[in-house]
């Protein structure tokens, strides 16, 4: 396929995802909470058994599939912007201030930076999810907590290349403060690869988002999480695949189409950091 | 290089400690370890008793040194579920299983992902290209839990090839593994890939070709070796990736290792097996990354010469 035509496809069905899930939840026939016990695991419009009424079937409470993809696309999406606002500040924050500062407060923030790289993210997140229980704000924090030092190390490094350019020496020796110096002249010039990173990010969010759901210590129930429907569907598996199958494939629809998007603009912005990531 | 190495070893035990802290005050917050260890007849005096037996009347820093020494000589303390179970005797019994299956699934990858590469690069631009790097960014892009359902559903439940979960011979290895490695193999497929396209572009192999090597020789000898080096470089985190992967896709396949052992003790608040179980994991994390550091040294003469 030409690099073009997945790049667009990628892009429509991102936007795709942000239009369900931002305007979605207005247009449903059901309600995503509430089932008909009469109309409990029913099959998919396009099976035998299937009906119109519910297009993607049913779960062990006869509530519409559909109806809770399409709101746990809201979750999905309002995790990946709260996590990515916060984990991209804190780290753009503290990546900046160390490469242009530099010195011991560079060594000490880059230290801190290798260690949140060389723990465990999933069992940390699993950790502190247990302690402080399963809801939206402790999924936030605990995400952003593990996702912090990828933008710290990006902005620290764009930092101490845009830091001795033309530009901003000629800003210092105008008389430029510090603070105009990097707000002015070294964010906005190193934002692209922020950009990409941010990117990128939005495919590892949705997925820890969903692992921690999946085992139980994510978005509580009765909210429709994709991970955790995927969870409560494994038990019924056999009798019922798309109780766990299609917010699965919704996972990895998304996931797919942020990974190729992200992959275009890394090619575009920032050739440089080929194959030096995931 | 003696320097190098003393720096990574200590920045290791730097990380190990910083966990062993981390890891010591959630514990403490996750759940009263009386509470848990009493019966439902006991008197205060009985509550006193224990705490003072359990050291909790100490103040936290002193508990904590208490830990760290108690650790140091291999005491965890132990379970606090029904088998009161020695946490460290725990945690290694668990080992072997999580051992074998990361083994079984990072040699597959390796194996499996090299090959793919090489044939997406030498094919590039076909339809054999063109699957490779779907197989990839699916990989890449499917959840490890969902894409473990999706196999036992076909694999055990539809077709009846394999079996469903837990440990047994070869063939129960078979699902967990490709689940446990799906992701770093679409990794290392996409940078042999990358790394093969551009060796196969370079001076010396358009010189290789000029001297009249025959194209085999031209891919498997002069492109290859050096499109291996960023797979090298990247061995630590494929390893830590499947170590960490374990806790979901060992819960999924019901796989009695460390990383199931992992989430069972989380969810049970069995704080001393928390501890211990987090502590190896780590534990293994570090050491993977000290060993591909190693291996990097080894390998490219170029850092040889650098340190």
């Amino acid at each position: 396929m030409p690099r073009d035509l997945s790049f667009k496809c990628a892009l429509g069905l991102l936007i795709l995802f942000a239009i369900v899930a931002l305007i979605g939840p207005f247009f449903l026939e059901h309600d995503p909470l509430r089932g008909s016990l009469r109309a409990r695991l029913d099959p998919p419009a396009w099976a035998p058994e299937g009906s119109a009424t519910h297009l993607l079937g049913t779960d062990r409470l006869g509530r519409d599939v559909l109806a809770r993809i399409v709101q746990g696309a809201r979750i999905s999406l309002a995790v990946c912007v709260v996590v990515i606002a916060i984990a991209g500040t804190i780290g753009t924050a503290l990546g900046t201030l160390s490469g242009y500062v530099g010195g011991w407060l560079d060594r000490v923030l880059m230290r801190l930076v290798d260690l949140a790289l060389s723990l465990p993210v999933i069992l940390l997140a699993l950790l502190f999810a247990a302690v402080v229980g399963p809801s939206f704000l402790n999924i936030v924090i605990v995400i952003s907590l593990v996702l912090w030092s990828q933008y710290a190390r990006m902005s620290r490094g764009e930092t101490l290349r845009v830091k001795n350019e033309d530009y901003v020496d000629l800003a210092r020796t105008s008389g430029l403060g510090h603070a105009a110096i990097i707000f002015r002249h070294v964010l906005p010039n190193i934002a692209p690869s922020l950009i990409v990173v941010a990117t990128l990010q939005v495919g590892v969010v949705i997925i820890l988002e969903a692992s921690l759901s999946f085992l139980g210590v994510g978005v509580p129930p009765p909210n429709p999480s994709w991970g955790g429907m995927v969870a409560e569907g494994r038990s019924y598996i056999v009798s019922a695949w798309w109780v766990s199958a299609l917010p699965g494939l919704a996972i990895v629809l998304v996931v797919m189409a942020v990974n190729v998007v992200g992959d275009a603009l890394t090619d575009r912005i920032n050739p440089g950091l080929k194959g030096r990531g995931a | 290089m003696l320097k190098h190495l003393a720096g990574r070893l200590a920045e290791a035990l730097v990380a190990l400690l910083l966990m062993s802290l981390v890891i010591f005050l959630l514990s403490r917050v996750i759940g009263d370890p009386v509470a848990l260890l009493l019966s439902d007849s006991a008197t205060e005096a009985d509550r006193q008793m224990l705490i003072a037996q359990l050291g909790l009347d100490q103040p936290g820093w002193r508990q904590y040194l208490t830990f760290l020494g108690n650790a140091l000589q291999g005491d965890f303390g132990q379970s606090v579920t029904a088998g009161r179970e020695d946490a460290l005797h725990l945690v290694l019994s668990r080992l072997p299983a999580s051992l074998s299956l990361a083994g079984i699934a990072l040699l597959f990858t390796l194996v499996v992902g090299i090959l793919l590469g090489v044939l997406a690069a030498v094919t590039r631009g076909t339809v054999a290209d063109l699957a490779v790097r779907l197989l990839a960014l699916l990989g890449q892009s499917a959840p490890s839990f969902w894409l473990g359902i999706m196999l036992i559903y076909l694999f055990a439940v539809k077709l009846g090839w394999l079996p469903t979960s837990g440990l047994g011979g070869a063939v129960y290895y078979v699902l967990p593994a490709l689940t446990l490695g799906l992701f770093t193999l679409a990794a290392i497929t996409r940078l042999v890939r990358a790394s093969m396209l551009e060796a196969l572009g370079s001076e010396y192999v358009k010189l290789a070709r000029i001297k009249g090597v025959s194209e085999w020789a031209v891919v498997l000898r002069h492109a290859l070796g050096n499109s291996l080096i960023p797979v090298v470089t990247f061995m630590g985190t494929f390893f830590a990736t499947m170590i960490t992967g374990a806790v979901v896709v060992e819960t999924v396949f019901a796989w009695p290792g460390i990383g199931r052992l992992a989430y069972e003790s989380i969810m049970a608040r069995d704080f001393p097996v928390i501890q211990t179980v987090v502590l190896v994991i780590t534990a293994f994390f570090i050491l993977a990354n000290l060993i591909v550091d190693l291996l990097y040294l080894a390998i490219d003469p170029r850092m040889r010469a650098r340190s």
